[in-house]
């Protein structure tokens, strides 16, 4: 039977709930398994609550799903609000302190969920407490292990005969994945390993780490032996890497050439910066190291204008930011447009308007990529589907702003950037680089903007002799002038516009969009819901039920025609996406001229589950959906 | 062969109104390229949005026309990522002070290594004369329906609390101390920072040409008009830090503070500021990535054959599981 266990971990922000579902993460894809793990945070620093959810499979797996096998929860909120999503046969593991607390005294539990918890529990007729959550949960089939982990704390300080570990509560994160890995008998290994790779940077504590994880693995399963899963070790696909979301595009840009990076702090985006900075010095293959340079600007105004003077020296450049920060960027996207200045600019997707929701997931930022700047310019809109993907397209995007000498938004969101899972070892030898009519030499008279019949001018950079141009956010003649002549205008614009076709005619159509299965009935969706959206088709195939699945990628310029004709002869179209309005349907009602037959959007700023995409499309096929479902799984 | 002074000018019609300020400021630039002989491709003029703005398509070398308050952003990033490059940024006072002013802060933080001109003449030109950052409280120019209700900026004192290492004012009708001037800032180490005064003719009937040159403080013996204008270089005032000590950076700072509140019959120019004891922004890259100089963003191959040289294998490696 296949293996697919789900593992929640929750406590207060800054508890080390993170560290923990690394600890956690990398031990199942040691063991041999798939890792696909979420994280779900509020924006604050300490206190308020987070949670992981590590999903570990023997096949391939791109989601999660609706609840978890085995919770660890460091405290009373992780309980009273993910307790009841444990399935048949799971386990709680609590710290056993918090068993008589009630709702009212967990402070951090904004009042509208409180309310509804109390309502809950009136309705049951029981106390609006802790203790009710683990008696429902055992109605439910599943098994409460209350541990002290304090006293854990001090058993280890009284073995290991130092005193002042038992204050040391850092500790209990490696205590949470231990008596889980204890309870479910799994081999000890490659725990003590994920520890040893974890701590690497801090060899003081890899002892002591590893010491308490053999202690409290080792009292749980002796403790709690009447657990009945179990989980072992599996053969591995050779070549697997446990990725975490925003490394993909970082990776990405490091071997595509990006050598300048400009950002100002925002979440979920500046992970990404961090990881280049981090490791901006290059290796370069027969060469002398090669570096990345990445500057931290005053706002995002700034630092897409650094990006695009970066670029004017020929060198590959990127910004990368979330909604809020992007529309900073309208105005100078303009300039890079009319300019004709390659710049690629990742947008992390976060739930808006305004800030939103910060920290939490949304893809409502489709139709302002597209629409965003005044006037009318080329630009190309890019949307990638998981942490894979994002690695390869971003070095398409680079080479579709070089080639094609535009602003490139390769559109990415909070669920990939937080998301950590394994997947095959990226290929750079599958990457090709085109920078396009870069040039390297120039003789005689240069025109940046010459006329040419493909709109795209041979290109000169900062720095190139007899490479001198101008340009200016007016409307400029071939020079880079300034001009204000009607007919020029024409001409200019025009040339613009020709870029528009070559787009669509030189972008190969596997990079336009991607068709999974039969068509007949077919799903459309662009960016991170593919994940939950292939597995829930599986899922389907599984009991019988064909969907197609057509994930577009090029949002701008929309594949008009390429999409019309995979779609001709769907009977039933449904899209799929992360916001309110449904913003590609959208753009098939503009473009092909019909409306999707069903729409399932989510906007709470939670993920999408394979399961609650598996349950709209069942409701579809047994023709009890209404035309509108919106999903809402998930806290 | 030696770059002459017409080498550095375009074609390009010259639309500013008669006797504007901002012709001196384009001289004085092309006279200091010459003097310096600095190859045109080997040059860059950033400039931002209104009259001044245009400066970059009238030298004949990069012309960078950027966006309006950005000029810097722009320009630094170009610095940046190709540091051989002379990089001038210009702009108006409305453009670098008001729109701008966030950058003007970050980019005095920051001190890379070019040079940074504000075309001072106190109002919004281009659009017909509204109050700019560097217009007094309470003054009135004539396309003003009201006295202007905003303190001014003063951009000397802006320029040094915000880390510029060379701070200073020049007078766009002394083209040659411009000149000067604009050398001596391009060739500082770090961020040069040039607050040009130059009459509005148009617009600004209070700064005017008559207005620098005094003629409405006319010495009672000599009868001549007693000049606002001034040199620092020309008084026993010594604008540099010389020694990395905290008394000797305070009292320079202070100093040049105190100068830049001078305004009204006595107006000084030259430099206020110079401190080369505080590290470029190259130096602080170089910090972290040695060979930085030699190989920058703008000089390294990304690429062999169409396939990507840099080697990410050990980077991959330390995610394997």
């Amino acid at each position: 039977m296949a293996f697919d266990y789900s593992w929640l971990i929750g406590g207060p922000q800054g508890s080390g709930v993170d560290t923990a579902a690394n600890i956690f993460s990398r031990v199942g894809a040691k063991l041999g398994y798939h890792v696909f793990g979420k994280r779900e945070y509020h924006s604050n620093i300490k206190g308020l609550h987070s949670y992981f959810v590590v999903r570990l499979s023997d096949k391939k797996i791109r989601s999660n799903i609706n609840g978890a096998n085995i919770m660890v929860a460091y405290d009373a909120e992780t309980l009273v609000r993910h307790g009841l999503e444990i399935i048949k046969d799971g386990a709680i593991i609590y710290d056993a302190s918090i068993v008589n607390t009630t709702v009212d005294q967990i402070p951090t539990l904004e009042a509208s969920h409180k309310a509804r918890l109390l309502k809950f529990f009136n309705s049951k007729n029981m106390e609006p407490n802790v203790s009710s959550i683990l008696d429902l949960a055992k109605e439910n089939g599943v098994k409460v292990y209350p541990i002290s982990f304090r006293d854990i704390l001090s058993n280890i300080a009284n073995e290991l005969n130092s005193p002042e570990l038992s204050r040391m509560v850092r500790l209990f994160n490696v205590l949470g994945v231990s008596f889980s890995l204890g309870i479910l008998k799994a081999p000890i290994e490659p725990l003590l390993e994920a520890i040893e790779d974890t701590f690497s940077k801090k060899p003081s504590i890899v002892d002591l780490n590893k010491k308490a994880a053999n202690f409290s693995y080792n009292y749980a399963s002796a403790k709690f032996s009447d657990f009945n899963s179990s989980i072992s070790k599996i053969d591995k696909e050779s070549n697997t890497l446990l990725v975490q979301g925003h490394q993909g595009s970082a990776l990405g840009k490091i071997v595509c050439g990006c050598r300048f990076q400009s950002y100002y702090p925002i979440t979920p985006a500046s992970d990404e910066s961090e990881f280049l900075e981090t490791h901006e010095i290059l290796q370069v293959k027969e060469d002398r190291p090669g570096s990345t340079t990445i500057v931290q600007t005053e706002d995002e105004i700034s630092a897409i204008g650094m990006a695009v003077g970066a670029s004017l020296t020929g060198v590959r450049s990127a910004t990368s930011t979330s909604g809020p920060g992007f529309s900073l960027m309208a105005e100078t996207l303009g300039w890079a447009g009319i300019n004709e200045t390659p710049v690629v600019i990742t947008l992390f997707q976060r739930s808006g308007p305004s800030t939103g929701l910060p920290t939490r997931q949304g893809q409502d930022d489709l139709l302002f990529a597209i629409n965003a700047g005044h006037g009318e310019f080329p630009r190309i809109v890019y949307a990638s589907g998981d942490v894979e993907d994002s690695f390869y397209d971003t070095c398409k995007c680079f080479n579709f702003a070089d080639i094609f000498q535009v602003p490139v938004i390769h559109i990415l969101d909070k669920f990939i950037a937080s998301s950590v899972v394994t997947c095959k070892r990226f290929e750079p030898d599958l990457i090709s680089i085109d920078r396009g009519k870069l040039l390297e030499k120039i003789d005689g008279d240069y025109k940046r903007f010459a006329h040419s019949p493909d709109g795209i001018s041979p290109r000169s950079k900062l720095g190139l002799e007899n490479g001198v141009f101008w340009n200016t956010g007016d409307e400029s003649d071939e020079y880079g002038h300034i001009s204000e002549d009607p007919v020029n205008r024409i001409q200019m614009m025009d040339k613009r516009q020709t870029k528009v076709e070559q787009m669509l005619s030189l972008i190969p159509k596997d990079d336009q969009a991607v068709a999974y299965g039969k068509l007949d009935i077919c799903i459309v969706s662009w960016g991170s819901p593919k994940g939950p959206i292939l597995d829930a088709i599986e899922m389907h195939r599984n009991e019988g039920h064909e969907i197609g699945f057509i994930d577009i990628k090029l949002l701008h310029p929309f594949p008009t025609n390429y999409i019309k004709s995979m779609l001709k002869d769907s009977s039933i179209i449904i899209d799929i996406e992360a916001n309110m309005t449904g913003q590609l349907a959208s753009l098939i009602r503009e473009n092909l001229l019909r409306d999707p037959d069903y729409y399932v959007l989510k906007y709470t700023g939670r993920p999408m589950t394979c399961i609650e995409i598996f349950d709209s499309l069942k409701k579809i096929l047994e023709k009890k959906s209404e035309k509108k479902q919106v999903l809402t799984y998930g806290d | 062969m030696a770059i002459k002074l017409g080498d550095y000018k375009t074609q390009v019609h010259n639309d500013w109104c008669p006797g504007c300020g901002d012709f001196g400021i384009v001289n004085a630039i092309q006279m200091s390229l010459t003097e310096m002989q600095i190859p045109r491709h080997k040059a860059a003029i950033f400039s931002g949005i209104g009259c001044s703005g245009k400066t970059s398509h009238f030298i004949n070398v990069y012309g960078i026309h950027t966006l309006h308050g950005r000029v810097l952003t722009f320009a630094q990033g170009a610095k940046i990522a190709n540091p051989e490059m002379t990089i001038v940024a210009a702009g108006g006072d409305g453009d670098g002070l008001g729109i701008g002013a966030g950058h003007f802060v970050a980019a005095g933080r920051r001190n890379v290594n070019m040079t940074y001109i504000i075309f001072d003449n106190a109002v919004y030109g281009l659009t017909k004369g509204q109050a700019s950052p560097t217009l007094k409280l309470g003054e009135q120019t004539k396309s003003l329906p009201n006295p202007n209700p905003n303190y001014n900026v003063n951009p000397i004192a802006l320029a040094i609390s915000s880390g510029f290492t060379f701070v200073a004012r020049s007078y766009s009708y002394d083209v040659r101390q411009l000149k000067d001037l604009i050398t001596a800032a391009i060739k500082h180490q770090g961020l040069s920072f040039i607050d040009v005064l130059q009459p509005c003719p148009t617009y600004n009937d209070l700064y005017t040409r008559d207005w620098f040159a005094g003629i409405d403080q006319v010495n009672e013996e000599t009868k001549k008009p007693t000049p606002r204008i001034y040199n620092l270089a020309e008084t026993d005032y010594d604008p540099v830090v010389h020694y990395s000590t905290n008394d000797e950076l305070n009292e320079k700072l202070s100093q040049a503070l105190v100068k830049s509140l001078e305004w009204g019959d006595k107006i000084p120019t030259g430099i206020f500021y110079k401190n080369e004891l505080i590290t470029p922004y190259t130096k602080r890259i170089t910090d972290k990535i040695p060979n930085y100089l030699e190989n920058p963003a703008a000089k390294q191959k990304i690429s062999k054959n169409g396939k990507p040289t840099t080697d990410i294998s050990k980077l991959l490696d330390s995610l394997r599981v």
